[in-house]
């Protein structure tokens, strides 16, 4: 391995309108190492990546690959000159097969199946190089994300990549399959490839990492060694000072139950169950805490709690009354009324309306409130009011109501939707993923709101597929697996007890009292 | 990248300028190669469309045509819906027209009537939009399809009601009786003949598609009904979580849809045929769609492209009189032209748009 660098990017500048994404960047990159990018939301990893690969041009600066000055035109060009990209969203066509999806692009040759056959053997050839199984003929649609993942990263070695980008590749994966994906880093990494790892997620620099880069607000702030630094050094620099990583709260002092659930059974459009029976209470004044790895029914429980999805069976106890939820046609704004705050698990889908100002999107769900109408109109200058009120409170940057939600960063975004939520004085507050894609700054802001509320006296369910979050903020903790409720444990449970628990391994404790709870 | 990164006078103006220029450029191609000057045919569209008071007073009468089913389909736009039934919503909608007309002519002055008849041809045209709403909000049966099959039926049921229940009797036209006087929109001509527009049948029905688009401006961006209709177009998934009922929404949305394109029978019927007659839509609710994308779904720009498409309407017609060369089907393919280049190929000069104004904008910032 030679000395000369797999990429050097030299002050290389980008700005969109009035901000700067990257202001003056350098970086290098050594050969067949994993160099981690690391940064807050919105600190220009993203921006800096997609220079390099070609769908945004620098505004000035240099690129060297292989130490000769290069121009990205586009994204055929980088992969050309040996670059690949792992997106953040699949880049996969569902209903095509693996090896379908590994040609499309790449196809040598105007008739499909003298393609497909030679892609097969190399197909092969890489799989057994990298250790990278897959079934070549399953769809796409079939497969678990970990696994799909995994295509992506054969589309790239197939068109050759030497350096591959992974940009937030953790993010929709479940633990075990992203200890998985670290190993397969290594590997390539063994056969001489280069990875460049963007995260915001400080463990991940440390467990895969070499060499880690840290940028905050577009500027590149330090590089450092992994071995030689530290978590608490690296997230000091990604914020520009210390930050706490657990969250202080008191002991929860919980009173009456606000909301019991009983007996929930959930069926999907496929007729699937995926909420098997499940029963439990939230008390005022407490944080409960669904662990649980993602696809276990956590979601469908929060949405049917919400409104938004319906319930074959079971009941509701809220605001003093009992709902049969498998007869009951109450939708999201029912379950408002009876004072239910909804933090969606995925704002981009659920909780906010990206075209729309930030003002709009701060009324979403109650804008039938009398107080935002005067007549049959709306009432814009209270509702504006309203917005800045809650900009100023949750600091949402930047300051304006008037802004596409779209242009917030993820943080903001997601503080835009606690505020609303929050705001409005809710007895039960559901909350799904609430610092998912969010930065470090925001997610303490975050968790502080939380626990503040908890202390003013609301119950509080939290769905999180993060094992911190959950172990940092709940007061109990409700393990789902299979739809079904597996364990509960308390505000001090193990991080290993749970993870054991959450992989659906039996329940000890609950097998020998003979119930499930 | 999104339009957000450009000056709204670029979207708004610039962009549909280009569109059109480039439309008229290849129109102007076509002229050449049937052998006339297109410079002399501009020259001609611009003087028959805006040039004397009658030709304008034309224009503006097509115009009102088109603001009613511009309206309606961008309406149906906010929710996320295509609707591509103002054809027949409209045609059908002259059935309101007609009834309140044929019932209080002779009893009551137009003023009386007009309020009758404008219900009556939002009522009929939204009932007509009822089914293909209630059918894609139930049952996911695409509006695009079941609207587009409605217009043919509404062809067949309109020729099958002149025929046999509301023709005149004794007559072999199918069509009703001629209005009397109390079911007759009064000609701006007659009302201020000093403008002079002679014979041209523009009427104060122009004055209700004005009120129209103030209204529908007020009801899509200044009340609650507009709030959850354009949530519902702009992220469905959101609008479930906000506790809006997508039936609720598709079916309400459709019938105002259907209503403002059943109220352009009222300009058409009671201000200028005076009778119910076959196929007196001609086209007017497709080329509301084209008026639609291109007045980016805004009243404000739904007036001026109706203009632009009465402009085109009106000055078509003189063209294909004075040049007999370019004849009507001519003209059609010049209106089929701004149509692909406004809406169609909306997006073609946007990159280079984009790109034109970005190193301007980003170099402004940095001197800020």
């Amino acid at each position: 391995m030679s000395d000369t660098p797999a990429i050097e990017l030299r002050r290389i500048n980008k700005s969109f309108g009035p901000v700067q994404a990257n202001k003056d960047i350098d970086l290098v990159v050594k050969k067949g190492s994993i160099h981690g990018i690391i940064g807050e939301n919105g600190a220009g990893k993203s921006t800096l990546m997609s220079i390099l690969y070609g769908f945004y041009h620098a505004d000035d600066g240099d690129i060297l690959v292989n130490g000769k000055k290069v121009t990205i035109s586009d994204s055929k060009a980088a992969i050309g000159m040996g670059i690949g990209m792992v997106h953040q969203h699949f880049m996969l066509v569902d209903n095509f097969s693996v090896l379908e999806n590994v040609v499309l692009g790449a196809e040598d040759s105007a008739l499909l199946s003298g393609s497909l056959g030679r892609a097969r053997v190399e197909l092969k050839r890489l799989e057994e190089e990298y250790e990278l199984r897959v079934d070549p003929d399953a769809l796409i649609q079939d497969l678990p994300v970990g696994l799909q993942q995994r295509v992506e990263i054969l589309k790239a070695l197939y068109r050759n990549a030497e350096v591959l980008i992974l940009d937030e590749p953790t993010g929709v994966l479940t633990p075990a399959e992203a200890d998985h994906l670290f190993k397969i880093l290594e590997v390539l990494k063994g056969e001489g490839k280069t990875v460049l790892l963007i995260t915001h997620k400080l463990r991940e620099i440390m467990k895969a990492t070499d060499t880690v880069s840290v940028m905050r607000r577009g500027e590149m702030v330090a590089t450092r060694e992994t071995a030689k630094t530290s978590m608490e050094e690296l997230a000091e620099l990604m914020v520009g000072r210390s930050v706490l990583l657990r969250v202080d709260k008191t002991p929860a002092e919980p009173k009456a139950p606000v909301m019991e659930v009983e007996n929930l059974t959930v069926t999907d459009s496929r007729g699937v169950q995926v909420v098997k029976d499940v029963s439990f209470s939230v008390r005022a004044g407490e944080i409960v805490g669904i662990a649980g790895v993602s696809g276990n029914g956590q979601s469908e429980l929060l949405e049917t709690l919400a409104g938004i999805r319906r319930a074959t069976k079971g009941s509701l106890k809220i605001n003093g009354e009992t709902i049969d939820l498998g007869t009951s046609t109450l939708d999201a704004a029912d379950m408002r009324a009876k004072n239910m705050g909804h933090v969606p698990e995925d704002r981009h889908r659920m909780g906010l309306i990206n075209s729309f100002s930030e003002y709009e999107n701060s009324i979403l769900g109650y804008h039938r409130d009398p107080a935002y109408s005067k007549g049959l109109l709306m009432d814009l200058g209270a509702i504006k009011k309203n917005a800045v009120a809650e900009i100023e409170k949750y600091d949402i940057r930047p300051p304006n109501p008037m802004l596409k939600t779209a242009n917030f960063s993820g943080g903001n975004q997601q503080k835009i939707v606690l505020a609303r939520e929050i705001e409005r004085d809710p007895e039960v507050l559901l909350v799904g993923q609430p610092t998912r894609g969010v930065d470090i700054g925001a997610i303490e802001f975050i968790h502080r709101r939380i626990v503040e509320l908890r202390d003013a006296g609301k119950g509080i369910l939290l769905v999180s597929v993060e094992l911190d979050e959950i172990r940092a903020l709940s007061d109990r903790v409700l393990v789902m697996f299979d739809g079904r409720i597996v364990g509960e444990r308390g505000a001090d449970a193990e991080e290993g007890e749970l993870g054991l628990l959450m992989a659906g391994v039996e329940d000890n404790r609950n097998a020998a009292k003979g119930v499930a709870l | 990248m999104s339009a957000g990164q450009l000056p709204r006078w670029v979207d708004y103006v610039l962009i549909p300028f280009l569109n059109l220029a480039a439309a008229f450029l290849v129109s102007g191609l076509v002229v050449i190669l049937i052998g006339e000057n297109p410079l002399d045919a501009v020259k001609i569209l611009l003087w028959g469309s805006l040039g004397y008071a009658e030709g304008f007073g034309f224009t503006l009468f097509y115009a009102t045509n088109f603001i009613f089913t511009g309206l309606a389909v961008a309406v149906a736009f906010h929710a996320g819906l295509f609707n591509i039934g103002g054809e027949g919503q409209a045609y059908v909608g002259g059935l309101g027209v007609a009834i309140a007309c044929l019932a209080l002519d002779r009893y009551v002055p137009w003023y009386v009537t007009l309020p009758f008849a404008i219900a009556g041809s939002a009522i009929a045209g939204a009932a007509w939009a009822f089914i293909p709403a209630w059918l894609q909000a139930r049952r996911g049966s695409h509006v695009v399809i079941t609207t587009i099959m409605f217009n043919y039926i509404s062809f067949s049921l309109m020729v099958y009601l002149l025929n046999n229940a509301l023709k005149k009797p004794g007559s072999m036209q199918p069509e009703t009786r001629t209005f009397e006087d109390g079911g007759r929109i009064p000609f701006l001509n007659d009302l201020f003949p000093s403008l002079g527009f002679g014979y041209a049948p523009v009427n104060l029905s122009l004055v209700v598609a004005l009120a129209a688009c103030v209204l529908v401006w007020l009801l899509i961006w200044r009340t609650k009904l507009g709030y959850e209709i354009r949530s519902f177009g702009a992220n469905a998934t959101a609008a479930v979580y906000a506790g809006i009922s997508p039936v609720r929404i598709i079916v309400v949305t459709m019938l105002i849809s259907g209503g403002l394109a059943g109220m352009m029978a009222i300009n058409e019927i009671m201000g200028s045929q005076h009778r119910l007659l076959i196929d007196f839509v001609t086209g007017y609710g497709f080329v509301g769609i084209a008026v639609a994308l291109m007045g980016r779904a805004h009243p404000v720009g739904i007036v001026l492209a109706s203009i632009l498409f009465g402009m085109l309407y009106q000055g078509g017609a003189e063209l294909s009189f004075e040049m007999p060369n370019i004849t009507r089907d001519m003209i059609i393919v010049i209106q089929g032209l701004v149509i692909l280049f406004a809406g169609a190929l909306e997006h073609m000069f946007r990159p280079a748009i984009i790109r034109l104004f970005t190193p301007a904008r980003a170099l402004r910032a940095k001197e800020a």
